[in-house]
């Protein structure tokens, strides 16, 4: 079969490994990637909605939740080192590996970015609203799809749609500008929203940051699958 | 840096049975290059037409050429013997002479080419023990029989043997495979100080050998080339996906 076909099918179709429980521990690596970055989404999701629906007490489970992730971070990187240890892979695996382990110090930033957005909405929760959130909630649910497609395309080894993820970063800066633009606006209106503007402003600021950390997984998904490296070859 | 041997649409026969399909590759000066394949690929009878060892079996047939020197090495002129001078080989389980000393089977190539003042085989002997990292080891009972040392001990002595003919290519078969892991390691360092010398071609079934020991790695499957690059280069991110999954285990 050519192997660009291989590559576009993803490791469902990668031929099984001589020992089966070689292609067992690859796939437990993939299956914690795939937990943290379902429960890094549900952090982005409920952290924007703690602000939206002025629920604190969600904030505060978020802010918890950042437990789970630092968790799984130490189960994944002992995982992989111990497959590098015993397996030597090579190739395709290392890469594979050795991404993996990138792509959960990623992931860890990505929850750490909720924590503080669940704490600035615990914050502005205090005061009264300053404005409807429509913007806000449009590019959580944007950063908080990235997350999910690089991941997926990680463990799929989906090339096609990593391209996807780098191009959908577009739209994040660009929705953040946006917000920015019209925060500043209501600073030089009215100064006395100025400290909830900041903090909304930095809610924005994360969420823009989460969005870049899913697209460096999804240049990391570019190398697995081609062994090309494109990272820092996009204009800033 | 050169190429010091040329393979060129080496086909290699035994009857009627094409063994090696012709397979064609260049060898780089002062370079490591492994060969590595699933058994019955044929490393090992590439390995072996390289010092015309196939002149030895009667039914063995070679075409296509191999350049070494500007000269074809089955060139009718060619002599066999002095190609097998300056192309040596090591063998996968260690061959010392048994009815030898140390200092005998060192010495035994050249004897074979001619005699030498004790001087000068004393010199000989000293230099290519040093250049193995056996001297010190051996040094004060040179003429005790070559079957008491270690496996590792006397897969290095087979090495000096070699070197002390003075070659210009090393060729390898399987030389650790059966000695223990320390010996193995000792054997890969000294691999890598002999490429400053001299052109190393080693065949070997351990992956992670060719990995660590090699310059530029050839993979081979029934017979044919698959696919020659840098080491570094097959290993992180083969350009075939027939050797990545040789290399990742994923051969059926």
């Amino acid at each position: 079969m050519d192997g660009k076909l291989f590559h576009y099918l993803g490791y469902l179709m990668e031929r099984e490994h001589i020992v089966k429980q070689y292609d067992t521990e690859l796939n437990e690596i993939r299956s914690k990637l795939l937990e943290m970055g379902g429960k890094v989404e549900a952090m982005i999701s409920n952290s924007v909605k703690a602000l939206v629906d002025r629920d604190s007490e969600l904030a505060d489970r978020t802010i918890q939740s950042d437990h789970e992730i630092n968790h799984l971070e130490v189960e994944t990187d002992e995982r992989c080192l111990e497959v590098l240890a015993r397996w030597q892979p090579a190739a395709r695996d290392l890469r594979f590996i050795t991404l993996a382990l990138k792509i959960v110090t990623d992931l860890e930033r990505m929850a750490d970015q909720c924590v503080s957005i669940a704490t600035r909405s615990k914050e502005l929760n205090e005061e009264p609203p300053l404005k409807p959130y429509i913007d806000l909630p449009r590019l959580a649910d944007a950063s908080g799809t990235m997350v999910k497609e690089a991941l997926d395309a990680f463990v799929r080894g989906d090339e096609a749609l990593a391209m996807k993820v780098c191009e959908d970063d577009q739209f994040v800066d660009e929705l953040n500008v946006q917000i920015q633009r019209e925060l500043l606006t209501f600073m030089m209106e009215d100064p006395s929203t100025i400290s909830r503007a900041l903090k909304l402003n930095y809610i924005s600021k994360y969420l823009e940051r989460i969005a870049d950390h899913a697209t460096n997984v999804a240049e990391m998904v570019i190398f697995m699958v081609k062994g090309k490296d494109i990272r820092h070859t996009t204009a800033p | 840096m050169g190429i010091k041997i040329k393979l060129q649409n080496l086909n290699v026969f035994f009857g009627d049975t094409r063994a090696i399909k012709d397979v064609s590759v260049d060898f780089h000066e002062n370079m490591v290059t492994a060969i590595i394949g699933p058994s019955g690929c044929g490393k090992s009878t590439v390995l072996r037409s390289m010092n015309r060892m196939h002149d030895l079996i009667a039914t063995a047939r070679v075409t296509g050429s191999i350049i070494f020197d500007q000269e074809d090495i089955y060139d009718k002129n060619v002599d066999p013997v002095d190609i097998r001078r300056r192309i040596g080989m090591v063998f996968q389980k260690p061959n010392p002479f048994p009815a030898m000393s140390i200092y005998d089977n060192v010495i035994a190539g050249h004897k074979l080419l001619g005699s030498l003042k004790k001087q000068e085989s004393d010199r000989i002997v000293e230099e290519s023990l040093k250049r193995v990292a056996l001297w010190e080891e051996v040094k004060d009972r040179l003429k005790t029989n070559s079957m008491d040392l270690s496996g590792g001990q006397q897969q290095r002595l087979c090495i000096a043997r070699t070197i002390a003919v003075r070659p210009e290519v090393i060729l390898m078969d399987e030389p650790c495979s059966a000695l223990d892991p320390i010996a193995t390691a000792k054997i890969e360092e000294l691999i890598n100080e002999l490429k400053e010398q001299y052109t190393v071609v080693i065949v070997t079934h351990n992956m992670q050998q060719a990995a660590r020991v090699s310059d530029y790695t050839a993979f081979m499957y029934l017979g044919e080339l698959i696919e020659f690059d840098r080491t570094g280069k097959i290993f992180t991110n083969p350009d075939k996906k027939h050797t990545e999954d040789y290399i990742t285990g994923r051969f059926g």
